[in-house]
This record gives C-alpha cells, structure tokens and sequence, in this order.
C-alpha cells in the first residue's frame, strides 16, 4: 500500500463515521470478517470504526451481542486464576504440552512498564520487550502478559491483546488463549474450538506482522495455539495445543482483500455519511435518513450472519424485501441452481414461462420437484 | 438439506406458513411425555439455575437454584430433579415382559420419553448425568441417593439418543424440523418459537410475521439452556444470591420458561395427530428393549458408565450408530412416499409402471450349474433415474424381495429379481405402479471387531478394567 492509500483511507472512512470516536476492532470482529468476505457493508463499517451496536439500534433492530454479566464476571475469575502467581497455572501447563524446563521460566507483564501512556506507548514497549526476547536466547522461555499488538487493517492501526505470549527454549512464541468453556472428559465443545481458533490466529498473525518489522523469522510464531480452558466441572486449567493453520490461511486472505477498500469507497455516493449525530448518548439522526444511508452499502447477507454480525437483522430485513433466496440459506439458493429470488423460483414452479433461456433447466428442474412432491402427496 | 426440502422452502415461503415435509410420523410420541426445560447460569458449564419439567401440561415442577455458584443447592436442585424424573422413569422399568422371539429377551411394556427443547438441550442434559453419575451417596461428600441414580440415568437416555432410532431423549427442534420445514434457514429453525410461528402462525399472520414476534427475546424468551443476556442484567444479577428474594427469583425463572413450556406441548399438539410410520412401533420397541437391559444392569449392581469408551467399545457403538442411522433413514423412505420423492428427485430411486415382466426366466449364473429363476420385470418411469447398472434396489411393496438393476433405456428401467420369490410370494404385475431404491432397511454390516482382551497395540492394547474412583465421586464441582 502506497503512502497516498494509507493518506487518503482513513480520511475518507472518518468522514463517513463522523465526529464520533472510532470503535476500535478485537480478534472476534476480525475474525466475523474473514467469515463473510464479500460483504461490503461489513467491511466499510469495521473500517471506519463505526459503532454497529447503537447503529442497529437506532435501525429499530435489538442489539443482540450483549453479554451477560455472569459469562463476564467467570471470564474474568478464571483468568486470574490462570495467570496467578506469576503464570503458575500456564507455567505447569507448557511444561506439560511444550515440555518446557522449570529453571528457565521467567514472567514478564508488559502492562505493568507501561504505565497509563496510552496504547501506543504499551505497543512500542511490547516492541522491545519482545525483540530483545527473540534476540537474546538469556531470556528464554518468558511469559509476556498483557502485550499490545498492532494489525494494519485496511489502512487502520488496530490494536490487539492476546491473553498472553509465551516463549519457549525451541525459539518459538506460542500464544495463549484463556477460555471459559469446560473440556470435559477431554472434550470440549466444537462450535466453540473453532471460534477460539480463530480469534487465536488473528493474535498469531499480528505477531507474525510484528516479527517481519523487525527483521526476524515470522516463522519462529508457532501455528500451535495453547488453549486453556476449565477441565471438567472445576476451576482448575487444563491445556491442549490447537493448530490455527486452516484460519490463519483464511485471515490472511480475507485481510488482503480488505486492503482494497478503497475502491469500494470510490464507489460511495458522495458525501455519503453514517454518523448518527450524537448529543450525548441520544442519536439525533433521523432513523429512515440512516437506514438508507446504510443501504447505500452493499450487503451479502446470509444467515450464517446471524451468529456474528450485529447489523445481520437490517441486513436480513432487507435481503427479505428483495426475496432473496440466499436468505434461505445458501444450500436453498445452489439447490435452485443460482436463482437470485424467491419471487423468481415460484413463478417457475407455477409453470410461467421462463424470461431467459439461462432458467429453462431450473425451470424443468423445480417443474419435477413439483410433480414429485404432488405425486406423493397424492 | 436436500432439493425436495429447497423446494418446499420455497412453497413455504409463497404460502407464508410451514410445509409437510413427510405424510406419517417416523417418530414414536408417548401418551404421557416428560417435558424438560433446563436453564443454566451463564458462562458455567453444567451449574443449573432452573428447569420447569413434568408429564402433566397444567401442573409444572419449577424448580430453582438460589445460588448456582454454590456446591450444596446445586445437589439440592439435583435431588429434586431426582424426584420428577427417576419417579417418571421407574413408572416404566418395574414392567417387563419377555419377548416371544427364538432368543428371549426382557423388554419394557413401555418406555419413559423426554423431550428437551433444542440440542443444546440434549448437551446439557449429558453434562448434567456426567456431573453426577459417580457421586457417593455415603462418606465425605455424601449426596441424596436418586442423584447419583438421576445421572446414570439421563447418561443411559443420552447415549441412547445418539442413535437415530431412538425416541425416549429428543430436541423438539429436530423433530419439528423432520416433518415440517419452515420458510425461514436452518439457522432459525434453531430457535423453537419461530419454529413454530411458521408451523402454526396465530391467526391473521404469516409465518415470516410471526417470526418475526416470536424472535423478540421479551416476548419469546430463549428455549434455553442459555438465558437472555438481557435477562441476566436486567432481572438475575439482583437476585442471585440475594437474601429474602426467593419468590421473586421464582417468579422471574418462571416467567422466563412458561412460554417455552407451552411451546413445547403446542409441538406435542401439533405432531400428536400425524398418523404413525409403520416401522415406529418396530424402533421404540428396540428403546423398550434397551430401557430393561440398562434397568438389568442397574439392579445387578453393575458400575456407572465410565468416562471414556475403550478403543473396541467405541468402534463397536461407531459401527451400530451407522448401522441404526442407515436403516431409519431407509425405514422413513419406505413408510412414506414424500419422503422417497427426496431419493427420487436425487435420482437414487424411481418410481413408475409396470410395462412387462418375464416370470419364468431363468438363467445360469456365472460359475453355477443350474438355471435358476430369475423374473425381468420392465418399469416405465418418468423419473431422472441416476442408478448404475448392477445397483441391488428394493422396492417398499416387496422389501424382501431383492433385486438389481439390469439397464435403464430411455424412459424404461429393467430389473432382475434374484431373491424372495418362494412360495407366498408374488410378483409385480404389469399396470402396477411400483417403486423402487437404493436402499435397505436391514442392509447394514456389523464389521468383526476383536475382543476387548484382544485390543491391538495401535489402540492401546486391551484396557485396564474401568474401577470407579474415590476421586470421580469427589470431583469438585465449582
């Protein structure tokens, strides 16, 4: 990216969020964007730091990602167990999965040197702290709680805390990931494996970025992740290494493609803005002038998007008014051999005729699944 | 998802309200079902905060833990929980008979059937047999004694649900999902409320209208086990905990799981009255069969179930989950046209007229010595038939009568009959309207696997003995 795109970038996404502050990324709306690379409306968004939750409900839409205030609280208990005494917990732990020696464990919080000067002062320090870890093979096997990386997203500085970074004899970094769900009986829930996996990547990628600008092997950043999660039924950690190839290869695509967000921008109306017009915390935007403004962003929505996007009850509003057959589910639209609408699809089981050659063979198609289903339910 | 269910999407759609995806039942529905809505405490793996469960749609059990957090009420809630739902089981296990088969074997007169919302629902019900399947009801960390029992059972009725034959632990979700499907994803068919706004939308909306009502979280409340996050805000974070809140800590669970609860018996409504597949009484007598067998177990004093399958138990469960899944699937084709309209549209079936039948064909089969019969029966069909030359079909009007398909030519599909055709037997006859699949409902193959004693060294060699510990029993639980 030239230095004219990283210029002219953000101006452009600052103008269309407005005077507001920009709402800084994490590993999980990284990671939601890898999951549906197509959608601009998602992109621009994420880009310009624009509040999605008070957006959509401003739309009239609930914001349906809040928390709950006892996920938080256990999230916050167990991390301080895992991370008491020095990293005592991850200590034994590595020792176990990484066979790490007991003499050369060191622990390092990089939230401590760094005082309250403000982000960019703690990833400056995470910076030193951590190439002279890399270069010195003395400072082997530390933990580095609490580090600040930095991922360029689209032009943007993003700002990322993984849990913790550890650093072993075999000159590799290893990420931390402290979950909450419960491996039971050595099994934990798949859904929610893959979704840590994923926000792991993200860390092992912007450290991997961090590596490359200072001149050392990206490689020496293991693609093993080390999750640590509740076993069983107690508070006690428990470990296992979790490969993050698959979606580390799927962010980096993603992320490159996101670097072309500029040529979505050229393709804005002009003067296009998003901004709610905040007075204090009331938005004073009328909520129609919003919606079409976000409507002037191309969605891609499906409903996958549901589960990771708060926008995802416009976006399907939307998609619905259009009869979009994607909205079904993507199996419904390849099952119909790429119709785009509903509306479409039950004019070719009503037996009109098809407007383009392109549909005959869905047309013959849908005609024998109605013959099949009136048959049988005959 | 299959074509003929991306069809009926769109007829659902167009219609604004569910479509029939089958014309019979393929799942048996008890008289008296065991409805159960759990809740638990969020971010915590298996600490219950309540659950509305019994048999009697007018008269729920609510029952509440005032603090999850703590060890002592969540083995109170268990207890109780112990009380509705052993009770409702040993209604079943104290009535045997044996079978009138060659090998007699004990069967239950009936079986007991829980139905949970969702499959998380069926998740939580294992996490919930696991955490107390092993706990001593003497010593140390005594607990009340239909604990312990509470856990062997829901672990034995989770087990049994993960075969696909079986009906005593099911999600409602699923099963409204296998005989309707809705306009709406899979994604939100996840959610039983618009499940059912689309299956029965109240009068004067659509499906989508009252799916849209039925998405409101204040309206609908999450089926569970997990809560609404704004519920926890907004409502449970005062109470839990809270000294003199009780009451009001019931009354807000139970505002929470009371429109759940009625969902889950509209369901039982809404499927009661679809007429039963003919194989369903032939599956819930194999749960009857496994319900006594597990009672056999628990009275010969056998161990609970232990944490991990050993390398030959678990190939041996893997093989007879494929084996039970293959043999409903083909069961629900042959009881029920819609559903082999599917395998027809995927061209793994065809259905049409008789044209010809050569009855009294024989030939000698390759390395044979005799001619023997082998009838050639010629099928007019309409359908896109997709089949290889040599596939052995079945048709559900003569499911033992075997046969394979000679060649398809044009619109005309030729079959050779190589079995079933003794004596009592009869023919397709020419004009009859016949159909035929790849499938079979008794096709599937048990592999050999080796005996326990004689587990390969690949797979850790024969296991130690499973002995329950004073440590399983002791578990922490926090």
């Amino acid at each position: 990216m030239s230095g004219l795109d990283t210029w002219r970038g953000p101006n452009r996404l600052d103008a269309l969020r407005g005077p507001s502050k920009p709402v800084d990324h994490n590993a999980r709306s990284i990671a939601a964007l890898a999951a549906n690379p197509a959608c601009q409306r998602r992109a621009i968004l994420d880009a310009a730091g624009i509040d999605k939750g008070s957006t959509i409900q401003h739309l009239g839409y609930p914001h349906q990602f809040g928390q709950s205030p006892f996920a938080l609280a256990r999230q916050e208990q167990f991390k301080a167990i895992v991370k008491a005494h020095g990293g005592a917990h991850i200590l034994r732990l590595l020792r176990e999965l990484l066979h790490l020696s007991v003499e050369e464990a060191g622990y390092h919080n990089v939230e401590d040197a760094a005082d309250d000067n403000g982000r960019a002062v703690r990833h400056r320090h995470t910076r030193t702290v951590l190439r002279s870890a890399a270069e010195q093979p003395e400072h082997a096997a530390t933990l580095f709680d609490d580090p600040l990386l930095k991922l360029n997203v689209a032009g943007y500085d993003v700002y990322l805390e993984p849990d913790v970074i550890a650093f072993q004899v075999g000159r590799q970094f290893h990420v931390v990931a402290i979950k909450t769900f419960a491996v039971v009986d050595g099994q934990a829930d798949t859904p929610k494996v893959s979704a840590a996996a994923r926000e792991a990547a993200v860390y092992v990628h912007a450290l991997r970025e961090l590596f490359s600008s200072l001149g050392l092997d990206p490689a020496r950043v293991a693609h093993d992740v080390v999750l640590i999660c509740p076993k069983d039924f107690m508070n006690f950690p428990t470990a296992a290494l979790v490969d993050v190839r698959h979606p580390l290869e799927v962010l980096r695509r993603q992320l490159e493609r996101l670097s072309r967000i500029d040529d979505i921008l050229d393709e804005l109306p002009p003067g296009l803005s998003l901004d709610l017009r905040m007075e204090g915390k009331t938005p004073t935007r009328p909520a129609a002038e919003l919606a079409a403004a976000v409507s002037a962003l191309e969605a891609r929505y499906a409903p996958e998007c549901l589960a990771v996007c708060e926008m995802a009850y416009f976006c399907r509003a939307e998609a619905r008014a259009c009869g979009s057959l994607e909205a079904l589910g993507r199996t419904v639209r390849d099952d119909l051999g790429g119709l785009e609408s509903i509306d479409t699809a039950i004019h070719l089981i009503s037996g009109d005729p098809v407007c383009s050659p392109e549909q005959d063979a869905i047309a013959t198609r849908l005609q024998y699944l109605r013959r099949l289903h009136d048959e049988a339910v005959a | 998802m299959s074509l003929l269910r991306s069809y009926l999407k769109v007829a659902a759609v167009r219609d604004g309200r569910a479509q029939r995806a089958t014309t019979v039942r393929h799942v048996h529905l008890a008289d008296a079902p065991l409805v159960f809505v759990p809740l638990r405490l969020a971010g915590e793996a298996a600490a219950p905060l309540a659950a509305m469960v019994g048999d009697d749609r007018a008269h729920p059990h609510l029952l509440v833990v005032t603090n999850p957090r703590n060890r002592d009420e969540r083995f109170a809630f268990m207890a109780e929980l112990a009380e509705v739902v052993v009770s409702y089981i040993e209604r079943f296990t104290t009535q045997v008979e044996m079978s009138d088969t060659r090998t007699p074997y004990e069967r239950c007169l009936d079986a007991p059937q829980i139905l949970v919302p969702n499959p998380a629902g069926v998740a939580f019900t294992r996490l919930l047999g696991r955490s107390t399947r092993f706990r001593k009801i003497e010593g140390p960390h005594a607990v009340p004694p239909r604990v312990p029992l509470l856990g062997r059972w829901l672990t034995f009725l989770h087990d049994r649900s993960e075969f696909a034959d079986s009906a005593m632990l099911l999600a409602m979700t699923g099963l409204l999902s296998e005989h309707w499907v809705t306009g709406q994803s899979a994604a939100e068919d996840a959610k039983l409320s618009t499940q059912l706004a689309w299956i029965d939308p109240p009068h004067g909306l659509t499906g989508a209208e009252a799916a849209v009502q039925a998405e409101d979280p204040l309206r609908s409340p999450p089926a569970g086990p997990d809560t609404d996050p704004g519920f926890d805000h907004a409502v449970l974070q005062p109470l839990i905990g809270g000294y003199g809140v009780t009451a009001q800590l019931r009354e807000a669970l139970h505002e929470q799981l009371e429109p759940t609860w009625n969902d889950m018996w509209q369901a039982v409504d809404l499927l009661r009255p679809l007429p039963e597949g003919a194989s369903v009484a032939a599956r819930w007598e194999r749960d009857r069969a496994a319900l006594a067998w597990h009672q056999r177990w628990l009275t010969d004093g056998g161990l609970p179930q232990g944490r991990l399958d050993s390398a030959v138990a678990a190939a041996r469960r893997l093989a007879t989950l494929e084996a039970a899944q293959q043999s409903y699937e083909a069961n629900r084709a042959f009881d029920d046209p819609l559903v082999m309209a599917d395998y027809r549209a995927a061209g793994v079936a065809f259905a049409g007229r008789v044209i010809a039948v050569e009855a009294d064909r024989k030939i000698t089969p390759p390395g044979g010595k005799r001619a023997v019969l082998r009838p050639l029966v010629s099928v007019r069909t309409d359908d896109s038939v997709r089949l290889s030359p040599g596939t052995r079909l079945l048709s559900p009007a003569r499911p033992k009568q075997k046969a394979h398909l000679e060649s398809v030519e044009g619109d005309v599909a030729v079959l050779q009959l190589n079995g079933g055709l003794g004596k009592g037997t009869t023919l397709p006859g020419v004009g009859e309207i016949i159909c035929y699949a790849d499938l079979d409902p008794e096709g599937h193959r048990h592999p050999s696997l080796p005996d326990l004693a004689d587990t390969p060294w690949t797979h850790g060699g024969p296991p130690a003995e499973y002995v329950p510990t004073d440590e399983d029993a002791q578990e922490v639980w926090s």
